[in-house]
């Protein structure tokens, strides 16, 4: 069996690692090398690596930080955000990046999602859904770039048709959680594990290891991608799979 | 063959070079990326990376007359690895989109994994145990038992136990480190897999070839 993963999430912003709440409100918190370092001594299992800049949205200032990345961290590392073309996520696979987040391609171009899973195999692809609560509280609805735009389309369609283009995994984030350490959004995970046939991260509230253990045990989601646990707290992935391990989680051994 | 470790990395038509290149030079080590024109002699150790496709990795391979300076540099005694696909083309045959004849520095043959009648996702994407059958220079210090990242959907299939270095289960049991002679070979990846990725590269830098 495959074992769970915990993956630090990180979030750039011109170049320097950031951290938002509820998609906005950024805090700078150091340099997203100098910490991709730290996880790889931690052994964390894989990178995100977002840019979460919302005016010239290309790859260049993520090229210039997985060059720096590559050197110092020996594992999986997938980057998004402003990946505009198939070109562009190559590019960005040539310069040391293992997969490629896109987002808001999903909703108007999976074209480029079937281009790149072509060209470097569907595992190379990740699609990130972002999804806030209906006001009513029942129903999630779906934004696209950074947040800012709503989608009209439903859930568990949208899971489907980018598995179908392609998407060799779904990271799925609570954009009300994003930042608030409450905890992850159980029913918004299990409503994409209810139609995703591929593996799934889940983002967005991670605050302790308790919520790692929920997220886990009762989603049964691959991978916990975590942000402010890591970034603001004395947590660490090492800490956090010693803890999971107790709950009858595998991760790999190093 | 040079005095010092001199490692030469053959560029591959895809993939990632960086971080082959990034996890040699992390072990002290300035590797040389070369190509069909790189000066092979003045190399130690060669490092055949790659990922793709085994026939149309193959054909690049024909289409640039490496087969015979990789075959040329093996029959020399001086250590050779395969990275993935790298490893895969060390083997007799592929099987990937038509059989294709390898470069036969290994027994076997390159096969899909049987994963789908278990119900497994292909590729085989993540961390993985490798069980080391038994002692090599290459694998010294190795814990048993360790995980290594893979990617990838053939794998090696061999009738000559004594070259299966490291042996992996996914829907069915499959050569993960492959060791003959000067010759070895990772399905995984060791650049993408941390601490003990990083001492089989040491390991085989640091080796004379012989076992």
């Amino acid at each position: 069996m495959l074992k769970k993963r915990i993956i630090p999430i990180q979030l750039l912003l011109n170049g320097r690692l950031v951290k938002t709440r509820t998609f906005g409100d950024w805090r700078d918190v150091g340099d997203p090398v100098k910490s991709s370092a730290v996880y790889n001594s931690q052994n964390a299992d894989e990178l995100i690596l977002l840019n979460i800049a919302r005016e010239q949205r290309t790859i260049d200032m993520l090229r210039t930080v997985i060059e720096k990345v590559s050197q110092v961290s020996f594992m999986p590392m997938a980057m998004g955000g402003g990946i505009a073309s198939a070109d562009d996520a190559a590019e960005l696979i040539r310069t040391g990046a293992d997969k490629v987040v896109v987002n808001s391609c999903a909703y108007s171009d999976r074209a480029e999602i079937t281009a790149t899973a072509e060209q470097f195999g569907s595992q190379a692809v990740i699609v990130s859904i972002d999804a806030r609560r209906d006001p009513d509280n029942r129903s999630f609805v779906l934004y696209s770039d950074c947040g800012r735009k709503l989608e009209g389309v439903p859930i568990k369609e949208h899971v489907e048709r980018c598995i179908a283009a392609g998407a060799g995994e779904i990271m799925v984030q609570s954009i009300d959680r994003d930042g608030t350490m409450e905890g992850y959004d159980l029913d918004l995970v299990k409503e994409v594990m209810a139609v995703a046939s591929v593996p799934v991260i889940a983002a967005g509230g991670s605050g302790n290891y308790s919520h790692l253990k929920d997220l886990f045990l009762q989603t049964g989601v691959s991978a916990a991608a975590c942000g402010s646990l890591f970034n603001f707290s004395d947590s660490n992935p090492i800490r956090a799979k010693a803890f999971l391990t107790n709950h009858g989680l595998n991760f790999k051994v190093i | 063959m040079p005095s010092a470790p001199v490692i030469g990395i053959l560029k591959m038509p895809m993939g990632n070079l960086r971080s082959a290149y990034n996890a040699v030079y992390e072990n002290g080590f300035d590797p040389m990326l070369l190509d069909k024109d790189g000066a092979f002699d003045d190399l130690s150790h060669l490092i055949v990376p790659g990922v793709g496709n085994f026939r149309a990795v193959m054909q690049h391979l024909e289409g640039e007359g490496l087969p015979a300076r990789i075959k040329d540099f093996a029959a020399s005694g001086r250590p050779v690895l395969g990275i993935c696909v790298g490893m895969q083309l060390f083997a007799e045959r592929g099987t990937e989109s038509g059989e294709t004849a390898g470069l036969g520095l290994v027994h076997g043959t390159v096969e899909r994994l049987p994963a789908e009648e278990k119900s497994l996702v292909l590729p085989h994407v993540g961390w993985s145990t490798v069980t080391v059958h038994f002692d090599h220079p290459v694998t010294d210090g190795i814990k048993p038992g360790r995980d290594f990242y893979f990617v990838h959907s053939y794998a090696l299939q061999t009738d000559n136990p004594e070259e299966a270095l490291g042996e992996t289960e996914y829907g069915a049991p499959f050569v993960s480190i492959v060791a003959r002679d000067n010759v070895v070979g990772f399905q995984f990846h060791p650049e993408k897999s941390q601490s003990n990725g990083l001492k089989l590269i040491e390991n085989f830098c640091r080796w004379d070839g012989r076992c």
